[in-house]
């Protein structure tokens, strides 16, 4: 068996691997909570965050993390538009609609990056890419670790953002009861379009967060957006606290499993907690009760 | 009231029709000066998945249909010029195989290429329904000629072949540095070219005296091998061998740098990076020393370098593809030469007699055996200063393993 500075290395892996994988779910369940919408195209807009990094970095020498700022702008203002002149009135208020038309935006997206930028896989080079701090006998990945808090600051934005901001208010009220926020004045469609944007904004971060130390091909956000939509049914359909502590939870499970039954089999550990939350607490933990 | 002004005489009706008789006559003796085309059949996936890959196989036969036809076409049929019929492949069998339909109906006398396995699969059993012959430029499964198929020839070698390869180069290098490397880790992708390889692995090396210490399988893709990386850490075998593709690959080196995993050499086999330039340029200090089993060009053959320079110069990427593809060009246009025929059931009989050795691999003289060129092998690369070499069979080697690397 394994020694107790390997487990807990492991364990500590699967946090800092699961603070991105609740980043990438927070914005699914933005989405989820407001819109109510399941976006098929969540891995798509993720994989194109991550190629505008990498452009970032190879054409305009940009690091990483100060492409932070530009690019979860340019995400929001291009989630804003996605969901205001595409998603909204192409759905004709069907949610059914929805999911084809953000089906159809993921595989459009996909082919368009394939085209672009063909099959290759590609990654970036940073100074702090291969540093690592050593705390007794564990080496901590600096970048990954940088991740780590980097999402639990998104998170606690995200919530404040929700809680105490008039955007937030609005948003909670379009979530709620949909008819009534419009009848007080609420613009729907703009709160929409708002959320589809940070939704949007939270993927750019996380590409930026993940790039340091992760590569890039048209088909990489499949492998994350599948862990993520399990994270929003674990944490609660909607719930940003779900979220992070789904994704932190998943990320430590995966990384035991994969320790112990194998890395093949990691990922059964995933599956396992999804059909269970479904069979004994479908609301997931963190989810509305009601 | 008549239609013509003056009556046609007979005189006049003759006079057209021998005009007009050699009017039709003229473009065959035009034809006559120049032999029709031989139609050839390129088969690569150069959209979808494999893009990239179909691209190197693509420049490659394209620049030999080029060649062939500047140095005057093939000579016994008069000078006939090649011409190339492009199918795209699309990265997926059936795909292909539509193509192979289109080709046999555009008249192709064989067909060249096919990159992937499961599109080699498909497209030779569809180009065998009609006897057409095909020569298979990559697609690593032994299956592919294992079906009795009359029409499939490889060039290159199979799975089977890079495996023992391996095996051999493995046992000769370590002994030839004194035996420093006793403890083996597998590492493989958990599809049936990385699993298959890891079970020849724990069979064969065990008896040149190796011990595998650990055989690890991961998925594609994968998210992240930090647990992998700690394991190989805490085992410390002397030889990682890595059977992967390009983007774990590059996920396990870097994770393997970060984490400070120094076997004393890393030692791949058929892997998707280890002998692609984009990883060695990516990622210099990680690539830096991996050795690699895999198809590559002849270092010593002085052609190749001409060929790549070309490659270069239009603005695209060199890799194994291109010289290979050029080459099963080149072996396709010396058997139809030596047919000084098109037709299909002489060309396979010239195929199958071809002792063809102008190529640009590092292979013998061409040697086909139940569709499977005998001449062909695997060599072993090193990636050293940031380039990579080929380090044996020394009769192909432009430089000396640095083995072990780390003592």
């Amino acid at each position: 068996m394994y020694s107790l500075p390997i487990v807990a290395e492991a364990m500590l892996n699967g946090l800092l691997t699961g603070a991105v994988y609740a980043l990438i779910a927070l914005g699914l369940t933005l989405v989820y909570g407001v819109l109510h919408i399941i976006n098929f195209a969540h891995g798509a807009f993720l994989t194109c965050a991550m190629f505008a990094v990498w452009l970032a970095h190879s054409i305009l020498g940009l690091d990483p993390y100060l492409a932070i700022l530009p690019l979860t702008l340019i995400f929001f203002a291009i989630g804003y538009a996605v969901q205001r002149f595409v998603i909204g009135p192409a759905s004709h208020g069907d949610d059914g609609n929805i999911l084809l038309i953000t089906l159809g935006l993921s595989i459009i997206i996909e082919n368009a990056l394939l085209a672009g930028f063909h099959s290759d896989t590609r990654s970036l080079s940073t100074d702090y890419s291969f540093n690592v701090f050593e705390v007794g006998p564990l080496l901590i990945s600096q970048a990954r670790l940088f991740g780590f808090i980097g999402a639990v600051i998104v998170t606690g934005l995200l919530w404040l953002l929700l809680a105490r901001t008039d955007t937030g208010k609005a948003i909670r009220a379009v979530a709620k009861e949909k008819l009534g926020a419009r009848l007080v004045g609420i613009n729907v469609s703009h709160v929409f379009a708002v959320t589809f944007g940070i939704g949007c904004a939270t993927l750019a971060i996380a590409a930026c967060l993940l790039m340091p130390t992760f590569y890039v091909n048209p088909r990489v956000g499949g492998a994350f957006v599948l862990v993520a939509f399990t994270i929003v049914v674990l944490g609660g359909m909607g719930s940003i606290t779900g979220a992070l502590i789904g994704g932190l939870f998943i990320g430590v499970v995966e990384s035991l499993c994969g320790l112990f039954l194998g890395e093949s089999l990691g990922q059964i550990g995933i599956f396992l907690i999804f059909i269970l939350v479904l069979l004994f607490r479908p609301t997931g933990l963190f989810g509305a009760r009601a | 009231m008549t239609l013509f002004s003056k009556s046609i005489s007979r005189r006049g009706a003759l006079k057209g029709g021998i005009a007009a008789a050699a009017a039709i006559a003229a473009p065959s003796v035009l034809r006559a000066a120049e032999p029709p085309p031989v139609k050839v059949g390129i088969l690569q996936p150069v959209t979808g998945a494999l893009a990239m890959d179909g691209e190197f196989g693509r420049a490659g036969a394209e620049l030999a249909i080029a060649d062939i036809n500047a140095a005057g076409g093939i000579k016994s049929l008069g000078g006939a010029k090649i011409e190339m019929v492009f199918g795209d492949a699309r990265s997926n069998p059936e795909a292909g195989v539509q193509e192979v339909e289109r080709m046999q109906s555009e008249g192709v006398a064989a067909i060249v290429g096919g990159f992937a396995s499961p599109i080699c699969l498909a497209t030779t059993q569809a180009a065998a329904r009609y006897d057409l012959p095909y020569i298979v430029d990559v697609g690593v499964s032994d299956q592919i000629i294992q079906r009795g198929l009359k029409n499939t020839f490889r060039f290159a070698p199979g799975f089977g072949i890079c495996t023992q390869a391996a095996i051999q180069n493995l046992v000769r290098i370590n002994d030839a540095a004194g035996k420093p490397a006793k403890t083996i880790a597998l590492v493989h992708e958990d599809g049936l070219f990385g699993s298959g390889l890891a079970k020849l692995m724990q069979t064969e090396l065990p008896k040149h005296g190796f011990e595998i210490i650990e055989t690890i399988a991961i998925p594609t893709p994968s998210r992240d091998l930090s647990n992998v990386a700690l394991r190989l850490r805490s085992l410390n075998p002397d030889l990682i061998i890595p059977s992967t593709y390009y983007g774990e690959t590059v996920l396990l080196a870097r994770t393997m740098q970060q984490q400070r995993v120094r076997p004393k050499a890393v030692y791949a086999v058929v892997n998707g990076a280890a002998s692609n330039m984009r990883f060695v340029k990516e990622f210099p200090e990680a690539a830096e020393n991996i050795m690699d089993v895999n198809h590559w060009h002849d270092p010593r053959n002085p052609k190749n370098a001409d060929l790549q320079k070309r490659v270069l110069d239009a603005g695209k990427q060199w890799n194994y593809n291109t010289p290979l593809n050029y080459s099963c060009v080149l072996l396709l246009a010396d058997a139809i030469e030596r047919a000084a025929s098109a037709d299909r059931a002489k060309l396979i009989e010239s195929i199958t007699a071809s002792t063809f050795d102008k190529h640009l691999m590092p292979y013998g003289p061409t040697k086909f055996e139940g569709g499977q060129n005998q001449g062909a092998a695997p060599v072993s690369t090193q990636v050293q200063k940031a380039t990579i070499r080929v380090v044996y069979p020394e009769a192909f080697s432009d430089a000396k393993p640095v083995f072990p690397v780390r003592g």
